[in-house]
């Protein structure tokens, strides 16, 4: 069944009711052969409203993003039991827009994952191979859409947790510009790097939603006062002429980082080919800080979340150890129980960061690096419309392969991650395959609030494939 | 032991509760002594999810202390977390001002026994109040109110300028009326809303500085003088006997007025203070600035100043009227309606207005400033001397009439027909020969004569005449 948005519009124009699309959907939610979903939704099924933009459209949403009166646990057993009392800002748009929000995605715990093999509500399951992981941290999301349980699912995305599983499970996924989209009742990670943005089977179908969440919030003082576009028009506009750069760095890669895979290098290439063929213009240029951005998020990233996950503390809501004697044991036994073990990884590296003494050494550097990675997408965007690159060395890993060792898992984020530091929007498109068969894509990115131009390779990619 | 080779060191934080109606990242009111964990919004919770918003009068506040502490106003400043875990805390950390706060580089003026005393402001930073939390005597209970979470502060942190008790009290009741004047606070120290942290140590003369101990918490003038004191004698006499003081944190204990450990320096808290990446820099254009800086009102500096120059009031009586802000209001309306004798006008307020109420409640006084006024008038153009003068104040007191209306009523209206006086004059010479006679050996007994005159008038002859009249008749001849 073809669920992209106008498919599904199409049909109900036709006179299907809404509820003929769902129950099937439904049925194989409630299966969750993947594990993709968490909590569902109870949905009724409304007429089909030709004035809402996402009427009758079955979305899910990652479960870090709180939904009034639904359980929402960012995979955590901290916050298993925890129902939120108000709706975050996408919540709220999504509904206006007529929106059916099918369920809650499993992830890794609190967003802190590559794998989604780190939830307290197991692994989720790659779409295309079981043996696989799906990606994450928004592997339920990811999945739900690969699998054709909903036409398109929210994510967030702090270092690649959009991107890299989409990447891995085939499907469109979109980081927007930091600030582009609220993240008010988005459970942060890390705030200066954490947004929110959709995942969907069809390019067309990122611009529309991105459209629908997208703007100023008074409740995000971070979200900032743009003019939204009308994303979907991109679509149809093409690459002529549009100049597309191919940073160097992304390809020599060095000791530290794993090589590229060779299904990798060969849809890079096929990509290059076919944004050629559409009249786009490829020069190669240079990123010469990209060594530095794995280590500079790393440092980053657990600062700001050590802090953020300082709230759970056993006293207000989420999971209070029961043994605790002493309020320092109500803290140390609640958050030892609640958190998982790369949660608590990041959260005593994050307090080590900060700490008096290595503050300087650590967190200050590495906003002084980060400044060095903006400016060099700074100076890049002055010769160039866009970027392609990877979206991680290689395509998904199985299970357990990398989960034994951190800083191997920590370096699949090594292409998505620079996009975060400096806040840029990025995609990542299907548009390979492996030797196993699974899923390759591309990453596109472009400078701050061109989401437009992502759009538009984006589409000439799906195009060139035959993307209907 | 002797305090005299010592010299006290000390250093002030204040924090302010800034007056304004909603909290300084949400839009929970502040309204204080309301029911427990009524007045908070998801923010104040620290729920999964929600981020602050700034309250922007805040920034004007925080500018305004800035300006009257002659501060450098720093036009991009950002705010930062301090981390720690307490339940009355609830996002584990206080949205503060770290590396770059508000204000900076100030300095405060004021008097103390007539000496002028001057206080480097180090810096002015805004944050944010936590909860309080209360702990049930014999009970494994404590409970938490988070309506003052989220309370908008600014902390007022002073140069370790002040070397005793008494400058402290001085530099704490001019910073009070400071913020009082500017209407950015209200000043109450029972309710919190004011509140003194004091680092004090303790050296030789001319020695180098020694180690602090902080005094945290303190709610009442009296207590921080009574803390400091028996702090600054615990540290002289502590070292006296060849020990060294520990840098810590300590509270005072008002009812056995001693200070006692809190925690010491090794569990101190590690803050990991860093900039808060929910909220972007703040900018204040010079616009702002200026637009803020119009708005000053006039402090007690320049009121004093002014009150000595315009009206020739000694240093004691400016102080005193423009110690408070309604005081000095009360003042000015009074004089604004009776200006000829602005020094009888202050005279009346320090000693009968302000025995009458408190000062923060002058504003309220059954006697306005316009009523007093009218006393003040009749007492200048003799409708009454100054003892009626006092019985009127005290009629006014219980009734809406004005002074005049009182004293036609009453009549009270001074005596100052020298007949009427003269002819009680001779009546008391003839009728005590005896009093006369020691009058001749005494003239003390003037007095007695006077106090006579009067009490046969009633309090309504003009003392003037009376003086007159009886001077010139007891020395006369015998007839």
């Amino acid at each position: 069944m073809d669920l992209s948005f106008k498919a599904l519009r199409r049909s109900y124009e036709n006179g299907k009711s809404v509820a003929s699309v769902l129950e099937p959907l439904q049925a194989a939610q409630k299966e969750n052969r993947h594990n993709a979903f968490i909590t569902l939704n109870a949905v009724d099924y409304p007429d089909f409203d030709p004035s809402k933009k996402l009427s009758g459209i079955p979305i899910a949403l990652k479960d870090n993003i709180v939904t009034k009166g639904i359980r929402t646990t960012a995979a955590s057993k901290m916050l298993s039991n925890f129902i939120p009392p108000y709706d975050a800002t996408v919540v709220t748009k999504l509904k206006n827009a007529g929106a059916l929000l099918v369920g809650k995605n499993n992830l890794d715990e609190f967003a802190m994952g590559s794998s989604n093999e780190n939830s307290a509500f197991g692994k989720v399951l790659n779409a295309h191979d079981s043996a696989y992981v799906p990606g994450g941290s928004s592997g339920g999301s990811a999945t739900a859409v690969a699998a054709n349980l909903c036409a398109a699912a929210l994510g967030s995305d702090t270092g690649g947790s959009i991107r890299q599983p989409a990447n891995y499970s085939g499907v469109v996924g979109l980081k927007p510009t930091y600030g582009r989209v609220s993240r008010y009742g988005l459970i942060a990670f890390a705030s200066s790097l954490d947004q929110i943005g959709p995942l969907s089977h069809k390019v067309e179908d990122a611009a529309t939603l991105l459209e629908v969440i997208s703007g100023y919030d008074k409740n995000d003082m971070t979200s900032a006062k743009k003019e939204v576009p009308k994303f979907a028009k991109f679509c149809e506009q093409g690459v002529e002429g549009m100049r597309v750069g191919v940073p160097q760095e992304y390809f020599d890669i060095d000791v530290d980082n794993p090589h590229l895979s060779k299904g990798v290098e060969e849809t890079i290439r096929a990509s290059i080919v076919a944004l050629e063929k559409a009249g786009a213009i490829i020069e190669k240029v240079s990123l010469p800080h990209t060594s530095y951005a794995v280590a500079t998020y790393y440092l980053i990233a657990t600062a700001e979340s050590s802090s953020n996950l300082s709230r759970f503390d056993g006293v207000r809501f989420g999971h209070r150890s029961s043994s605790a004697q002493t309020l320092d044991e109500l803290y140390q036994k609640s958050r030892s129980e609640g958190f998982g073990e790369e949660v608590k990884r990041r959260i005593m590296l994050g307090t080590y960061v900060l700490s008096a003494g290595f503050y300087d050494a650590y967190y200050r550097k590495a906003q002084r690096v980060r400044t060095l990675i903006t400016r060099d997408f700074e100076e890049v965007f002055q010769e160039v419309d866009m970027l392609l690159t990877p979206v991680t060395p290689s395509p998904a890993f199985r299970f357990g392969e990398k989960s034994e060792d951190p800083l191997q898992m920590y370096l699949e984020d090594i292409f998505t991650i620079s996009c975060n530091l400096a806040g840029l929007p990025g995609m990542s498109i299907p548009f390979g395959e492996s030797e196993a068969g699974l899923p390759i894509g591309v990453q596109l990115l472009s400078p701050w609030w061109e989401e437009g131009r992502l759009f538009q390779a984006g589409r000439q990619l799906e195009l060139s494939r035959g993307v209907e | 032991m002797s305090m005299q080779d010592w010299e006290i060191v000390i250093g002030c934080e204040v924090h302010c509760q800034l007056d304004t109606q909603t909290k300084i990242f949400s839009g929970a009111p502040t309204t204080f002594g309301m029911e427990a964990n009524t007045q908070v919004a998801s923010v104040d919770l620290g729920l999964p999810g929600v981020l602050p918003v700034l309250n922007e009068k805040v920034i004007g506040f925080a500018i305004k202390a800035g300006l009257a502490l002659e501060c450098t106003i720093n036009q991009v400043n950002e705010f930062a977390r301090k981390n720690y875990f307490y339940p009355d805390l609830p996002k584990g950390y206080q949205i503060s001002q770290a590396e770059l706060p508000i204000c900076e580089h100030g300095k405060l003026d004021f008097f103390l026994n007539g000496q002028s005393k001057r206080v480097g402001i180090t810096r002015i930073h805004m944050e944010e109040d936590a909860g309080k939390s209360s702990h049930l005597s014999g009970k494994p209970i404590s409970l938490v109110d988070l309506n003052r979470a989220g309370t908008p502060l600014v902390e007022i942190v002073s140069e370790p300028d002040m070397g005793s008790a008494d400058e402290v009290v001085a530099y704490l009741k001019e910073l009070r009326a400071i913020v009082l004047y500017l209407g950015i606070c209200d000043g109450n120290m029972e309710e919190g809303s004011f509140r003194c942290d004091a680092n004090v140590s303790v050296r030789k003369r001319g020695a180098e500085l020694g180690t602090r101990c902080e005094l945290k918490n303190i709610n009442s003038f009296k207590f921080i003088k009574d803390a400091i004191n028996y702090e600054a004698f615990r540290q002289v006499e502590l070292i006296e006997a060849g020990g060294l003081v520990r840098q810590e944190t300590r509270l005072y204990n008002p009812d056995r007025g001693i200070t006692f450990t809190m925690r010491t320096k090794e569990e101190a808290h590690d803050y990991r203070y860093f900039p808060d990446p929910d909220l972007p820099s703040i900018v204040i254009s010079d616009e702002e600035l200026e637009a803020i800086r119009k708005e000053l009102p006039e402090l007690p500096a320049e009121k004093r100043e002014r009150y000595q120059s315009s009206f020739s009031l000694s240093v004691y009586d400016s102080e005193v009227l423009a110690a408070d802000k309604h005081v000095a209001q009360y003042f000015e309306t009074s004089i604004d309606a009776f200006s000829k004798t602005p020094k009888i006008t202050a005279n009346w307020i320090i000693n009968e207005v302000l025995r009458e109420t408190k000062a923060s409640d002058v504003g309220h006084f059954t006697i306005t400033p316009t009523r007093l006024a009218g006393l003040i008038a009749l007492l200048d153009d003799k409708t009454i001397n100054g003892k009626i003068a006092k019985t009127v104040f005290e009629k006014m007191l219980t009734t809406a009439a004005s002074a005049e209306e009182i004293v036609s009523a009453e009549g009270l209206r001074q005596v100052s027909d020298s007949g009427a006086i003269e002819s009680v004059v001779d009546r008391l010479i003839e009728e005590n020969p005896d009093k006369v006679e020691q009058y001749r050996a005494k003239p003390k007994m003037l007095g007695w004569f006077v106090g006579q005159v009067m009490k046969a008038m009633k309090g309504k002859a003009n003392p003037a005449i009376v003086n007159d009249i009886l001077v010139k008749k007891l020395n006369e001849e015998p007839k």
